[in-house]
């Protein structure tokens, strides 16, 4: 059978042990000295618990598809759905404990906006290093290293070290080398959650030039609903580590946002993958006052509290949140001013106040950023709250035009008595 | 037929790494080159002093040993050689041995962004990291000559044979180093066990000493010691004075390659795990 596919992906499958009982992220070795005299002693009694605490966890279970030369495909899905598992195992970057993939032709993987970085050095060196870094060659990064200048908007400071930089500007130099990569398969996750929007806006063209100029394929992992509207040709919806659905960008879209906002809750407890840094516990959306707790009203403020586990002191923290509406699209964000946090529990309230949302289903995305430009924790899409008209409310019951509803002051006045 | 046939093609599955992983290594060369390059960018830009903390660090060490063993306890010396520089012929592959062992053991850690992100075969990390103390080791023998242009002592023709123990100082150090990184990623406890070692190591290794005040009973055990062949060949290259113990040195070798050989399997056999555990 002759295909034109490039990526061609059978039965892949990711399994995790899981050690449930060590709280702590990494396996010291004074744990395990520990932990084989527990043993022995258990063993002694017979009794062992140690079998239980040790849970397989299938990040992927048997993916299967096949991507076309030149196609764009976006890849949807929760958090913890194995998007990221896929892009990794697609990348090299892990094996898969099963399955196998085929890719044809240089693949290269943009998992995170300059990888490999080094705050010490110039613009001009990250270029080098992050282009070595990225899979390209010296005499190819030589060739390019102009334009990617242009592109980056960054001629003036190409001799200054990038901690000196603003998180606008690193970002875009970061991109800037990535865009300029000539890969025949190129796989991005989730980078343009950084930048502001003229520049995202400018990635997303760029990255849909290459793909139709030069019959490129794209891989593109995002939460961005628009961004996977407006580049993708196709897009695979997966859930629980399996594809859920596959095909054309609307209706795997539509499916994904039908079923992934009716599962997110009021409430979230959570054991998302921990980093050194922080760890979010809990985050969790309520009302502080009104006759039903249970049911959101659009004139009544709600609270949303996060729990947050922070593990040393850390500069520059600050926690986000980003809404979005039942369509997909961004409702508003908003976010704490930046801070040092030492090491301990942390409780953060945050206060919406009644009348911003309009009736209907509203997702919240929580996460805690280090300098603005880095995400420590990203909890995508991780509440979800309905919203109705007030009972006690007056005038127009049925749906409003537009994203929010907020009150505002309306003055109308008789100036001039005919 | 169709334009896609003609592409290379990456096959994924489980345990294929292992198949092209030496070829892979020669392919990703220029990211060694690159990182390397960056590693020594970054030390010697880092710090005003880094420069200089190469140079004082050996000397002062050279200098306190010189005096201890030297003139306190009234140590032999290699034929008619001063004592500093009988010293500080050591002191050269023991300061790189121990910078490399440190900077390597702790590479995987210091880049576990880059692993988590990026694929490439993973032993160029700490083979870069390695390339640091190199440079150091150039400052170091610079200091070497204008010590024996002071004590007017000409180095033997044995000199020619200098790259030859370079390269045994590299495996020594990358050896261990490769085990102890690959170690630090699952047990991350294992850091503190460094410090202790090149410590406790800067003792038991010939550096304010010479291999033959060693009693001969005690010979055996003395040579398990990986750096004494590192150490007693300096010496022989730089002084030569004394003929190379050919037992002891043989025995010292052996345990380089085998940490080499360790170092090299055990960090194979973990390197496809480090992305999940990192």
């Amino acid at each position: 059978m002759i295909t034109n596919s490039v990526i061609q992906i059978e039965g892949i499958s990711k399994s995790f042990l899981l050690h449930h009982e060590g709280k702590e992220k990494y396996i010291a070795l004074r744990d395990v000295v520990s932990r084989k005299a527990k043993n022995f002693l258990s063993f002694i009694n017979r009794r062992t618990a140690e079998r239980q605490s040790i849970e397989e966890f299938w990040a992927l279970k048997n993916v299967s598809f096949n991507v076309e030369r030149g196609a764009r495909v976006g890849i949807i899905g929760r958090n913890g759905a194995g998007k990221s598992t896929l892009l990794k195992i697609l990348s090299r970057i892990t094996e898969p404990s099963g399955g196998r993939v085929i890719l044809k032709g240089r693949v290269a993987s943009l998992l995170e906006v300059g990888t490999g970085f080094h705050p010490e050095l110039t613009g001009r060196e990250n270029v080098f290093l992050n282009g070595a870094i990225l899979g390209m060659s010296r005499r190819e990064i030589r060739a390019k290293f102009d334009e990617i200048v242009a592109f980056a908007e960054v001629e003036k400071f190409l001799d200054t070290p990038v901690k000196r930089y603003s998180s606008g500007m690193y970002v875009r130099l970061a991109f800037a080398v990535a865009a300029h990569l000539e890969p025949e398969i190129l796989i991005v996750d989730e980078v343009l959650a950084v930048g502001d929007a003229q520049f995202q806006k400018k990635c997303l063209g760029k990255m849909e030039d290459v793909s139709k100029s030069d019959g490129r394929t794209v891989l593109f992992v995002s939460h961005n609903m628009s961004a996977i509207q407006n580049l993708c040709t196709s897009a695979v919806y997966m859930n629980r580590g399996r594809v859920e659905q596959i095909g054309n960008v609307h209706s795997v879209i539509d499916k994904y946002l039908n079923q992934g906002i009716l599962e997110s809750g009021t409430r979230w407890v959570g054991n998302h993958k921990e980093n050194e840094f922080v760890k979010l516990r809990s985050v969790e959306v309520f009302k502080t006052r009104g006759s039903d707790l249970t049911e959101f009203y659009i004139d009544e403020a709600i609270s949303i509290k996060i729990r947050a586990q922070v593990y040393g002191t850390i500069k520059g923290l600050a926690y986000e949140l980003f809404v979005n509406s039942n369509n997909g699209s961004v409702a508003f964000s908003s976010f704490t001013n930046t801070m040092t946090c030492e090491a301990g529990e942390y409780e953060v309230n945050c206060v919406i106040p009644g009348h911003t949302f309009n009736n209907g289903r509203y997702v919240f995305t929580i996460g805690v950023s280090k300098d603005y430009h880095h995400f420590l924790v990203k909890l995508d899409e991780i509440l979800g709250v309905e919203f109705h008209n007030s009972p006690s409310g007056l005038g127009w019951q049925g749906e409003w035009p537009g994203i929010l509803r907020p009150k505002l002051d309306w003055a109308v006045k008789l100036k001039n008595n005919a | 037929m169709n334009s896609s046939d003609s592409l290379p093609e990456i096959v994924i599955e489980k345990g294929r790494t292992e198949t092209n992983y030496w070829k892979d290594i020669w392919i990703f060369r220029e990211l060694f080159y690159i990182l390397s390059w960056r590693d020594v960018k970054v030390r010697y830009k880092q710090t005003v002093i880094g420069a200089a903390w190469s140079i004082v660090r050996p000397l002062l060490t050279m200098l306190i040993f010189a005096v201890i063993f030297g003139r306190i306890a009234k140590l032999p010396t290699e034929g008619s050689t001063p004592y500093p520089i009988l010293v500080f012929a050591a002191m050269l592959p023991w300061q790189f041995f121990s910078n490399a062992l440190t900077e390597s053991s702790n590479s995987l850690i210091g880049n576990a962004n880059l692993i988590s992100k990026v694929y490439f075969p993973r032993l160029i990390i700490p083979a870069s990291s390695v390339i640091t103390s190199l440079v150091d080791l150039g400052i170091s023998f610079v200091l070497l000559f204008g010590l024996m242009i002071f004590y007017r002592q000409s180095p033997t023709a044995n000199i020619v044979f200098l790259p030859l123990y370079i390269l045994l100082a590299f495996i020594a150090a990358f050896g261990i180093g490769l085990y102890l990184t690959a170690l630090n990623v699952k047990y991350r406890d294992f850091r503190y066990i460094i410090p202790f070692v090149v410590q406790f190591g800067l003792y038991i290794s010939p550096v304010g000493f010479s291999s033959k005040i060693v009693p001969e009973k005690w010979k055996m055990y003395y040579s398990l010691n990986p750096m004494v062949c590192v150490i007693d060949g300096f010496r022989w290259c730089i002084i030569g004075q004394e003929p190379l113990d050919t037992t002891s040195f043989l025995i010292s070798f052996s345990v380089v390659i085998f940490f080499m050989i360790l170092g090299v399997w055990y960090f194979r056999k973990t390197e496809k795990s480090f992305a999940d555990n990192i």
